[in-house]
C-alpha cells in the first residue's frame, strides 16, 4: 500500500512523519539536527530516498544535509555559497544601498529528473545550483544581474528567495519569487531572467505598479498546467494564465487576503488553498479561528474549511513554505503552524486533524507520496 | 598534539564525543589549528569561521589558559600550554537564547 512521508522543518530541528495511505496513524521521527533551524527539507522527485535539508544557526552558519535513505541517515555536504563576481548592493529597509551578504538557504528544490541536481534559494536573494548532490554550489547570477537587483529590498523576514518552481513540461523554464522583489522567470534554464510582475498592485511601495519591489509571499503551480501560477502576495491572492506575463486578483470573498501559503490540489488544477491571516502586523487568523480556504474555481469564490481546526483562541501563523499536497487518489493537504501543530486533511480539505501538536515553530512542510 | 574543545552542536556535527586532537606542523597558531581542525573534520568548514574571509563567526569566541584570544591575530602563536597539549583551545558559543 502506498504511503506518505512528511518532512517538517522547525526552529529547533527536523521531524519526519510517516503514515500509510489512510493517513490516520502516524509515526513521528525526530528531532533530527536538534537545536538547529531547519528552514526546508525536500525529496528528489527522481529518487524519493534522496533528501536535501537546509540546516542553519546564528552561531554556526549554514549547512546542507543530504540523505540517501529517506531520512534515516544524513551526511553534511557542501555549504560554500559564494556570490558570483562583485556582489553589489540592494536597497536596505530605509532605501539606502546595502551590500549583498549571504545569510541562509530558505528553499531547496531538487531537479525533477536528476537526484544530484538541486537548486537553492538563499537570503540575500540569489539562486544557486548544485549538480553533484550538493557538494558544490554555483550561483545562477543572471538573476541578480538582470538589472533590477539594486532596487530589491528585504521584507520583514529578510530578502529571501523562497519559492522555486521547475516547469515539468519545459526543462528550460524556472519560476522563482523573492520577498520583496517579486516573481521572475527564466526560459533558458536559469541563465537569464525577467521580472513577471505585471498586474501586481502593492500600495505599500512608492510605485504600486512597479516592475519590481512587490512582496510576493509564495507561488504555486499544478504540473499539468504550467502556464497557470497562483500567488499569495503580502496582500492579495493572484493568478496568471500566461506564465506570469500578466496577473489578476482572485481574492474574491476571502475574509482577508493577507497570508503566506498557497497550494494547488493534486488532481484538480482549479482547486487551490490558502490560509488567510489577519494582517501584516497581526500574523494570526481572524478572530482566533484557524481556517483554510479552498476555491474550486481557480479563485474568487472561496469556501471556509474548518472541520477539525481550532474554533477559538488560536493565534498561530502558517509560514510560506509550510503547506504541501500529496498525490494519493484522495488528495491530502498538510500545513504546519508557528505553534508547532502539523495538520492533515486526507480528503482534500473537507476535514482536518493534527498529526502532531507540540513541535517547535514549523518553518516548512513537504510531503512525499511513496509507492 | 593540540587539544580543542568544540561547542556541543559542533561535536554532534563532527561526530565526536569530547575533546578533539589535531596535529599542526610548525608554530601552533589559531590559523594553523583551525586549518588542521577543518582538514580533519571537513564538515566543520564554515561553522567556526567564514570560508572566504576566514574571519571568526560573530557568535563564537576563542579562549585558552583563561585568556580571551578572540580578537588576537590568527597568526599569533598560541600559549605554550596549548602548543604542548597540557591545556585545550576552547571554541565557545555565545550565550544567547532563542
Amino acid at each position: 500500500m502506498s504511503g506518505v512521508r512528511v518532512l517538517v522543518g522547525t526552529r529547533k530541528g527536523a521531524f519526519i512523519l510517516t503514515s500509510d495511505g489512510k493517513r490516520e496513524k502516524w509515526e513521528v521521527n525526530g528531532p533530527h539536527f536538534a537545536g538547529w533551524e531547519m528552514y526546508h527539507l525536500k525529496g528528489s522527485p527522481a529518487d524519493p530516498n534522496r533528501l536535501y535539508a537546509s540546516q542553519c544557526s546564528g552561531w554556526f552558519g549554514q549547512l546542507i544535509q543530504r540523505s540517501n535513505d529517506g531520512g534515516k541517515t544524513w551526511e553534511p555536504v557542501g555549504n560554500k555559497f559564494v556570490y558570483d563576481g562583485v556582489p553589489g548592493t540592494h536597497q536596505w529597509y530605509d532605501g539606502t544601498a546595502h551590500p549583498w551578504e549571504f545569510k541562509r538557504v530558505w528553499h531547496l528544490e531538487p531537479s525533477l529528473n536528476d537526484p544530484d541536481t538541486v537548486y537553492a534559494g538563499v537570503e540575500d536573494a540569489a539562486m544557486f545550483r548544485s549538480t553533484d548532490g550538493g557538494q558544490n554550489w554555483e550561483e545562477l547570477s543572471g538573476l541578480r544581474g538582470h538589472g533590477s537587483g539594486p532596487r530589491w529590498q528585504p521584507g520583514a523576514g529578510g530578502m529571501c528567495l523562497h519559492s522555486i518552481i521547475l516547469d515539468p513540461k519545459n526543462p528550460e523554464r524556472i519560476f522563482i519569487a523573492i520577498s520583496a522583489a517579486g516573481a521572475f522567470r527564466s526560459d533558458d534554464a536559469g541563465k537569464t531572467w525577467q521580472p513577471i510582475n505585471r498586474g501586481l498592485h502593492s500600495q505599500y511601495i512608492p510605485d504600486p505598479n512597479a516592475e519590481v519591489g512587490h512582496c510576493v509571499h509564495h507561488i504555486a503551480m499544478h504540473g499539468a498546467r504550467p502556464n497557470v501560477l497562483f500567488m499569495q502576495k503580502h496582500w492579495d491572492v493572484m493568478r496568471t494564465d500566461d506564465a506570469g506575463e500578466s496577473w489578476k486578483e482572485i481574492s474574491g470573498n476571502l475574509p482577508t487576503d493577507f497570508g503566506f501559503v498557497i497550494d494547488v490540489h493534486a488532481h484538480d488544477p482549479e482547486t487551490i488553498y490558502v490560509v488567510p491571516i489577519k494582517s501584516d502586523s497581526e500574523h494570526f487568523p481572524l478572530d482566533g479561528k484557524l481556517r483554510v480556504y479552498r476555491s474550486k474555481s481557480g479563485g474568487n469564490e472561496w469556501e471556509e474549511l474548518s472541520k477539525g481546526l481550532p474554533e477559538r483562541d488560536c493565534y498561530v501563523n502558517v509560514l510560506r513554505d509550510a503547506m504541501s499536497i500529496d498525490t494519493l487518489d484522495s488528495c491530502g493537504v498538510y500545513f504546519g503552524t508557528t505553534g508547532g501543530q502539523v495538520y492533515v486533511s486526507p480528503n482534500g480539505g473537507d476535514s482536518w486533524k493534527p498529526i502532531v501538536r507540540d513541535l517547535p515553530a514549523v518553518l516548512s512542510v513537504e510531503v512525499q507520496t511513496l509507492p | 598534539m593540540i587539544r580543542v574543545v568544540l561547542p556541543a552542536h559542533l561535536r554532534t556535527l563532527a561526530r565526536v564525543g569530547g575533546e578533539v586532537q589535531v596535529n599542526v606542523e610548525g608554530p601552533a597558531t589559531l590559523l594553523s589549528v583551525l586549518n588542521a581542525l577543518e582538514a580533519q573534520y571537513p564538515m566543520l568548514r564554515g561553522t567556526i569561521r567564514d570560508q572566504m574571509t576566514l574571519e571568526r563567526r560573530p557568535f563564537l569566541r576563542f579562549f585558552a589558559c583563561q585568556e580571551d584570544l578572540s580578537h588576537e591575530s590568527h597568526q599569533m602563536e598560541l600559549p605554550a600550554e596549548v602548543a604542548k597539549g597540557s591545556e585545550p583551545l576552547l571554541i565557545v558559543g555565545a550565550i544567547a537564547g532563542g
